[in-house]
């Protein structure tokens, strides 16, 4: 097995900042600690660059630069952020772990076939990441705790054989072995400087002095014991949510958060291999939020689809109040099968197959707007259809035979005045509903009017006055 | 000096030269309509394909979906999709399955006035439906234009049925018929790639 380690140094800047567009430019911090004693939790490339660092007094920070941004340091969203970016690495591999802080662990050996030999898998995670916005080093190892030392190391290291990595490792500093507590730092102290120092040292002494940990960490490193982790499973709903950090009261600054979402939300599909069919994006304010739902009839994951479909439904939202924080969860993630295309398909370039052109004219029309017609039993016309909105509606059964009917019926039936009314054919007796409170006594004409227009009308039977139109011969 | 000399049926072929008083064929064959003599009078033996259609009516109701019917019928037996965008009655599903429409493939977009130009638009453009009828009740030729290009673009028949009142504007449509209720005939206004027939036709329903 090889083991490839992601690290991620700054997982918590990148959190913040891959959720805010051109952010790279402007100097920013994170800050933490008491309302006092604030200080730099990390900084980004430019506020180093005016000479800010971690660990820095807020008020230094000010003094140096007084235009840097700061924002608190949230350590769930950094912990959100870990958990997403595990569900991300589940794409590539079976075995993922979180189990180290700022680090990803996944066996990479197995995806070879499907990814690739090492060098272009490697590129493919580093693109990946970097479009996602993540800072990253990675390094590869026969174990998961090797790699986790190689990566502090170098970044792109990549040791296959169980020797060589051996030998790498007996040069390694004790400072940067990961090793448990303080024990690399007191080890360093008394002048044990590498690992391979450290190895040379009696096993029995070494334990007295600094427990059993230390051992068995050296033994996972060199491969001599078995090195478990703990595998990430992904969860069975989707849950993210984003701290915009400035209130907002228009929708065009909500854009770019929800793209960021629908684009997790999609690689964490994708990595599930499913589909969503209804989600909520949920705008939240100071108090209370507004839900924008979002529901398909069909199970979806491109994300370029999905963010239009939001998008439609936020853009008709009224936002009441400023929004502070967006949150989308999705709760059913049914499977999701892509539909097959012909190779020889002669539709045109930029075609749109059906499902997507119902789901965009339902995002902008409404949910009820596009449905099918479907004969039903009832002869009295106002029941003999009903309309179907959803996905398919399967093999639609013919209809009983009856007289002829016309293609348009109105709504309700309306007062027909007209005075030059011919009678074309009829009357056809209608008299049926007494079982369910809708009596209904009919006797249907074809009728021409003055204009030439056929229509279908009606009389209470036995009559010819008080006609009422009920359709149109179109 | 004389220019090379090309045969006759090259240029008839073309379509840059053709026989006064006779139709003729269009390169890109339409889709029938289901009524022989209407057929007969269309450039391309039918619907033009990938064209809007315009159909100037005096009222709803006056026999323009009967006119449509057969070749209705026809494309959804062969699997195409139709839509009908904002139509004004509601279509009657006993009534269109006795002409043959399948319902599987007939779908039905409810829009305001404001949404509907928008959402025809989009159905011709998508290329997943073979056949849109729409009720644009817009004099703006700029907007048919629109319609017109999209249908193009989309592969798709584009049927805008239409107060006859806008016959009088020009419209970039390939083919308008209107229907004169005093003769209960259709009249061809225009047609692309065609002379226009001189007399209305009388169709039997």
């Amino acid at each position: 097995m090889l083991w490839a380690c992601l690290l991620l140094p700054q997982l918590a800047l990148d959190a913040v900042l891959r959720r805010q567009p051109d952010a790279k430019a402007a100097p920013f911090a994170l800050v933490d600690g008491p309302a006092q004693l604030r200080r730099l939790h990390s900084v980004n490339a430019a506020a180093a660059a005016h000479g800010l660092k971690a660990g820095m007094r807020l008020s230094a920070a000010h003094a140096l630069l007084a235009g840097v941004s700061t924002q608190a340091h949230d350590p769930q969203a950094e912990s959100a952020e870990h958990r997403f970016l595990a569900a991300w690495a589940y794409r590539h591999s079976s075995l993922v772990s979180r189990q180290w802080p700022r680090a990803i662990v996944l066996e990479v050996q197995a995806s070879f076939r499907l990814f690739g030999p090492w060098s272009q898998f490697e590129h493919t995670l580093r693109a990946e990441l970097e479009s996602m916005g993540f800072g990253h080093r990675i390094a590869l190892a026969p174990s998961p705790t090797a790699a986790r030392v190689l990566v502090g190391l170098r970044d792109g290291f990549a040791v296959t054989a169980q020797g060589e990595l051996s030998r790498l490792l007996d040069r390694v500093p004790v400072r940067r072995a990961a090793l448990p507590d303080d024990a690399g730092e007191r080890l360093y102290r008394m002048g044990v400087r590498t690992l391979g120092a450290l190895r040379a040292l009696p096993g029995a002494s070494v334990q007295r002095r600094f427990g059993a940990d230390v051992l068995a960490h050296l033994r996972r490193l060199y491969g001599e014991a078995d090195d478990p982790v703990d595998c990430y499973t992904p969860p069975d709903r989707f849950d993210m949510r984003v701290e915009l950090g400035y209130e907002v009261e228009s929708h065009p600054p909500l854009l770019f958060p929800l793209r960021r979402l629908i684009n997790d939300l999609c690689i964490y599909l994708s990595a599930r291999d499913g589909g969503v069919q209804r989600f909520v994006v949920r705008l939240e304010h100071d108090t209370g939020h507004t839900d924008v739902e979002v529901g398909l009839l069909a199970p979806e994951r491109t994300s370029t689809m999905l963010f239009e479909l939001a998008r439609n439904r936020l853009e008709r939202t009224e936002i009441p109040k400023a929004v502070v924080a967006m949150r989308l969860q999705a709760f059913e993630l049914p499977p999701f099968v892509p539909a097959a295309r012909d190779l020889f398909d002669t539709r045109p370039q930029q075609a749109l197959d059906w499902p997507h052109l119902r789901e965009r004219l339902r995002a902008r029309l409404g949910d009820e707007a596009v449905y099918r017609v479907v004969p039903a039993g009832d002869p009295r016309p106002e029941h003999a259809w009903t309309r179907h909105v959803g996905a398919d509606t399967g093999t639609i059964a013919d209809a009983p035979a009856r007289p002829v009917r016309p293609a348009w019926l109105l709504p309700q039936p309306v007062p027909l005045h007209d005075t030059g009314l011919r009678i074309l054919s009829g009357p056809e007796r209608l008299e049926s509903g007494w079982w369910d409170g809708d009596d209904a006594r009919r006797d249907y004409y074809v009728v021409e009017t003055r204009a030439g227009q056929r229509g279908w009308a009606f009389v209470p039977p036995g009559r010819f006055d008080g006609w009422m139109l009920h359709g149109w011969f179109a | 000096m004389a220019a090379a000399p090309q045969s006759l049926d090259a240029l008839l072929a073309a379509r840059t030269v053709w026989p006064a008083g006779r139709g003729t064929r269009c390169a890109d064959a339409g889709q029938p309509t289901g009524h022989a003599a209407l057929d007969a009078a269309l450039p391309g033996g039918g619907w033009p394909p990938r064209a809007l259609t315009e159909l100037l009516l005096p009222a709803d109701g006056v026999g323009e979906i009967s006119l449509l019917f057969p070749a209705l019928s026809r494309i959804t037996a062969a699997g195409g999709r139709v839509v009908l965008v904002a139509p004004p009655c509601i279509p009657y599903a006993p009534a269109w399955q006795a002409a043959g429409v399948r319902l599987e493939v007939l779908d039905i977009v409810d829009a305001a006035p404001a949404d509907a130009l928008w959402a025809f638009e989009q159905c011709l453009r998508s290329g997943a439906c073979a056949a849109v009828l729409g009720w644009p009740d817009t004099g703006d030729a700029r907007l048919m234009r629109r319609l017109q290009v999209a249908a193009d673009s989309g592969d798709c028949h584009a049927f805008a049925l239409r107060d006859r009142r806008h016959a009088a504007n020009p419209s970039p449509a390939a083919l308008r018929i209107e229907y004169l209720p005093d003769a209960q005939a259709w009249q061809v206004r225009k047609c692309r790639g065609g002379q226009v027939p001189a007399q209305p036709l009388r169709l039997a329903s």
